[in-house]
């Protein structure tokens, strides 16, 4: 137990490694003018995807869980954050409103994650995928529907606090927590239901808790994300947090390796940059996101993609990226 | 007499649900995957309809054999290339490559295509049907009696042919079918190849009765009928039928009657209603946990 | 350990190949050249709404060459640089800066509201001179630098309303609209706010979004019953197309009328349902006239019937081309935008979308014109 501990302490400090070196490379370039603007331009971006793919991967990768309505939470939190920016965007300095939104934020969408998590975790594999995906189209509707958030036209006026510094922050303690979360007690405890759910249940793990729990917390980071979202631009509309949206944060957590965190921070910052590299390519922008996709999931997958990495002295990205590689291979033989 | 006109409304709507998600279930059902390209498919086998016929001014038969055709190539092809090498990954993997093979083809059609939807050429010609003061479309009987008819030919396939028996044994345990010398392969591309023709047979049916085709066409009918796939019990070729439906009504009684602009939201709850009293769906089999 | 060694070296190589990667893709910072003017402009190219954006492309793109060839403005080239910003705030954001990066010195903003907003913000704080051509909402508008060639949401809802009591068009009027959508929500309510005030009584409202914007025949019914004689469309061509076909079908002779987003239901509803648009209504500044040069310009070079976006983004180009002309600036000048935003307020454009001029506040004043469809072809209505 304690080598194990060990080794996932050595493992989160490289990831931390990582972030913090590409945030200085960032940052040496951005106050050098070597960044371009648009450069700048997809940094917060970036950081956003990486806390909600960070934060999906809780449910998706150490859960084991499918959810398809990260974007529904991530709405939920935007809307309550910005709201209260914006009516106390004249009583309270951005120092104290912009961290007391991304609470709110944050909270408001837990609190929809105990509401939806209590009756839809009692699903699972692909219903409980549907069924989030539900809730998350329901949220987009009452949105749509609702007076206060503006309908269809957006909600307007939220100070943009967001930045890059800022949303670096809140990376750091998004990782922090989940990844402190994910070795504590609880959090082996969720692994041990993920691995095996009825010898878990067997050892006592209390299972719809611990669950809840997970799933709550991925909902937390989804509102925060979606509070620095809305402070990052100056409208805030319900159509950008459809299932597209939740399915993009899919694709980021499962390309990076589903249960890593370090991979789930690098395929982030992939399939952010990816569509904004490609917009040389102008019409075959979108066709070409589409064949990378495609080919990055054989070639992470496929025996065949294997071999050609492992000749290349790499192993797939997404064994690369996760540390659990080994362990993942002798579950899957149990089933 | 309103409620029966919505009601018919609902079962036109639904018929062309029930369509769709009969080929979702069919392919969910055999190789447990969610083949979220689907709809697109659908939206494949359409614009084969609109070339051959507008553009190629081929007779209606050709058309419709042509676009079978394109979509059980396109099927198989699709199932060879990018989901066959995944077999035995995750089946999240086999979902996110899916939906780059989604995103694929709606690029492609949105390439060759272009953004603007094209006029679906009206390819039967029957009169409405009109009972008193009640009528319901030429297309959606034709739709309705077509999905019906469908739905049992399947269900005849599935529990009665031998490769339907080598389908049923490939969805129950993958291993054990190969030593009982199933192709396990051959099996899953025949899937795909009923799949896609069902998808070509929907695209043919969503067109006539909407009339308008576009690059992005099947993507919310594709969700939708998933919803109704699983509204019935994923996997229950019946229970696609039902699903389906029951969707169609559900959605246009909900607009009449309790708001036009939460109809969807008023779907989706109750389907979460509906998998909450009977988590695997309306007709859905229940699967014991195995230790 | 070695494991992990090549774990890094392959994240930072990933890393370092996709930022890379990247830096190339926009690095190619052009600055002003002498005598390019660059335009910048986006809008959805791929995705649900990308019909619009690529109208807008097309006719921003006509209008630069024909200006081109024709010789440019003051010894200046135009250069149009038009990006896929998908509707989305975040993609729009990015397509600005990858347009300042390649250095636009005039922006078209975007072509959706939502984008156009994150777009506007952003050419506040540089200051250029911004000639929007259909982004609707009031606050798309609002910045000094910001002018608009379209009609805004709330003055086409409220103007309908009147035109409709003013020529007796209709008494009791329904209407069908997209609740998802800005353009659509914005006119409706002022429609119906107009309504109320000058006693033009509404019906009934009947709403769609776009996760159900195929089947209309439950919202039809309801009209059906609702014993209007007119249905207010406020909505694009594509759903009007859809809700024409089928009320056709359902055997629904209601009038129906239009405002500026109907434009190109001609085209959108093909040949074989030109019978499903006999007579409806359209109130728009601009409707495609088969013998319009600018149409004939549009068709030889794309192959299609241009529609509003198309022309108010032709028209926003030949703004531009206006207001250089007036000041006398060229690219170069240090206070270029400046210059150009003052000389918007004193021009005047002929353009395909009516005569305009423009106050400070950045809104067109002109004039729209109710037509009739009769045999699939546009005629005036009086």
């Amino acid at each position: 137990m304690g080598l194990n501990e060990i080794k996932a302490k050595k493992n989160d400090l490289i990831t931390y490694g990582i972030v913090i070196i590409l945030f200085a490379i960032v940052a040496v370039m951005v106050a050098t003018g070597m960044a371009t603007r648009h450069m700048q331009s997809i940094l917060v971006p970036v950081c956003i995807n990486i806390i909600l793919a960070v934060s999906l991967n809780l449910v998706v990768g150490f859960l084991g869980e499918l959810s398809l309505g990260h974007a529904g939470f991530m709405s939920v939190g935007a809307y309550a954050g910005c709201l209260f920016a914006i009516y106390t965007a004249d009583i309270l300095p951005a120092a104290v409103r912009f961290p007391l939104a991304m609470i709110i934020g944050g909270v408001v969408a837990a609190v929809f994650g105990v509401l939806i998590g209590i009756p839809v975790l009692r699903l699972s594999g692909d219903y409980l995928a549907i069924v989030t995906l539900a809730a998350g189209e329901i949220i987009r509707s009452v949105i749509i529907n609702l007076g206060f958030t503006g309908g269809a036209a957006g909600l307007k006026g939220t100070p943009q606090d967001s930045n890059f510094i800022i949303g670096f922050v809140v990376v750091l303690i998004t990782m922090f927590v989940i990844m402190n979360f994910v070795n504590s007690k609880h959090g082996r405890a969720i692994k041990a239901m993920r691995d095996n759910k009825i010898a878990a249940e067997s050892c006592g793990v209390n299972l719809n808790s611990y669950k809840l729990l997970a799933f709550v917390m991925g909902a937390f980071f989804a509102g925060v994300a979606g509070v620095l979202y809305g402070h990052n631009y100056s409208i805030l509309t319900a159509d950008v947090f459809d299932y597209n949206r939740s399915i993009e944060i899919l694709v980021i957590v499962v390309l990076g390796g589903i249960g890593s965190i370090r991979g789930s921070i690098i395929s982030a910052i992939i399939i952010t940059i990816l569509p904004e590299a490609l917009r040389g390519f102008a019409d075959y922008r979108m066709l070409i996101y589409a064949i990378a996709l495609i080919v990055m999931m054989l070639l992470n997958s496929s025996e065949k993609g294997r071999e050609i990495l492992s000749k290349l002295n790499f192993r797939s990205l997404g064994s690369l990226l996760k540390n659990r590689g080994a362990k993942k291979e002798v579950q899957g033989n149990d089933e | 007499m309103d409620f029966l006109s919505n009601l018919i409304s609902g079962l036109s709507l639904g018929s062309i649900y029930a369509l769709i998600a009969l080929g979702y279930t069919m392919v969910y059902g055999i190789a447990k995957m969610l083949n979220f390209a689907h709809g697109d498919i659908i939206m494949v086998g359409a614009f084969t309809i609109i070339v051959s016929i507008s553009t190629c001014g081929l007779p209606v038969w050709v058309a419709l054999i042509l676009s079978v055709v394109m979509c059980t190539v396109l099927g198989v092809v699709t199932e060879r290339v990018a989901y066959k090498p995944l077999r035995k990954s995750e089946p999240l993997t086999v979902l996110i490559t899916a939906i780059g093979v989604s995103y694929l083809l709606q690029n492609l059609a949105l390439l060759i295509f272009g953004s603007s939807q094209k006029s679906f050429p009206s390819i039967f010609d029957i009169s409405s049907v009109h009972i008193g003061d009640l009528s319901m479309s030429g297309e959606s009987v034709v739709t309705l009696a077509v999905t019906i008819i469908i739905m049992i030919a399947l269900s005849l396939f599935i529990n009665k042919t031998r490769a339907g028996k080598a389908m049923r044994a490939v969805s129950e345990d993958k291993e054990a079918a190969e030593l009982m010398g199933i192709s396990v392969n051959k099996t899953i591309s025949l899937t795909f190849a009923i799949g896609s023709a069902l998808a070509a047979v929907a695209g043919v049916f969503y067109g006539a009765t909407y009339g308008f085709i576009g690059p992005y066409t099947g993507s919310m009918p594709g969700i939708k009928a998933f919803v109704a796939a699983v509204f019935g019990g994923i996997g229950s070729i019946p229970g696609a039928m039902i699903g389906g439906l029951l969707l169609g009504v559900l959605e246009s009684l909900s607009k009449a009657y309790i708001s036009t602009e939460l109809s969807d939201a008023i779907v989706f709850a109750s389907l979460i209603v509906v998998l909450l009293v009977k988590p695997t769906g309306l007709l859905g089999k229940v699967i014991k946990e195995k230790v | 350990m070695k494991k992990n060694v090549f774990k890094k070296a392959f994240a930072v190589a990933m890393s370092v190949m996709m930022v890379g990667a990247f830096m190339t893709g926009c690095g190619s910072k052009s600055g002003s050249d002498e005598n390019v003017l660059v335009i910048g402009g986006s809008g959805p190219l791929t995705g649900d709404y990308s019909t619009y954006g690529i109208s807008v492309k097309q006719g921003a793109e006509l209008a630069v060459k024909e200006i081109n060839e024709a010789g440019g403005v003051n010894g200046t080239e135009f250069k149009l640089v038009f990006e896929d910003d998908m509707a989305d705030p975040t993609s729009a954001a990015s397509a600005y800066a990858t347009m300042a990066d390649n250095g636009m010195q005039v922006g078209l903003g975007a072509t959706t509201s939502g984008a156009c907003l994150t777009a506007v913000a952003e050419a506040e704080k540089d200051g250029i001179l911004v000639v929007t051509p259909s982004a609707s909402q009031v606050e798309c508008a609002a910045p000094e630098n910001v002018f608009r060639i379209c009609f805004t949401d709330p003055l086409q809802g409220a103007y309908a309303a009147q035109v409709i009591k003013e020529k007796n068009i209709g008494t009791k009027v329904a209407v069908i609209y997209d609740k998802s959508n800005d353009y659509s929500a914005g006119i409706q309510k002022a429609f119906v706010d107009k309504a109320a005030e000058i006693n033009l009584e509404v019906v009934t409202n009947q709403a769609f979004t776009n996760q159900s914007n195929t089947d209309f025949s439950v919202q039809l019914q309801a009209v059906k019953n609702s014993g209007a004689d007119l249905v207010f469309l406020p909505i694009y061509a594509q759903e009007a197309a859809y809700i024409l076909t089928q009320a056709q079908k359902l055997g629904i002779n209601i009038q129906f009328m239009g405002g500026d987003g109907l434009d190109g239901v001609i085209e959108k509803a093909g040949e074989a349902n030109v019978s499903a648009l006999e007579d409806v209504l359209l109130l728009t500044p601009f409707f495609a006239k088969d013998d319009s040069d600018f149409v004939k310009a549009y068709r030889d070079e794309y192959g299609t019937t241009p529609d509003q976006f198309a022309a108010d983004s032709y028209d926003a180009v030949y703004a531009i081309k206006a207001a250089m002309e007036k000041s006398g600036a060229v690219p170069t000048d240090s206070d270029f935008n400046e210059k150009m935003i003052a000389a918007m307020t004193e021009i005047e454009v002929e353009g395909v979308t009516g005569t305009m001029t423009w106050d400070k506040s950045g809104e067109p004043d002109k004039t729209a014109y109710i037509v009739q469809i009769k045999d699939g072809k546009y005629v005036e209505f009086n």
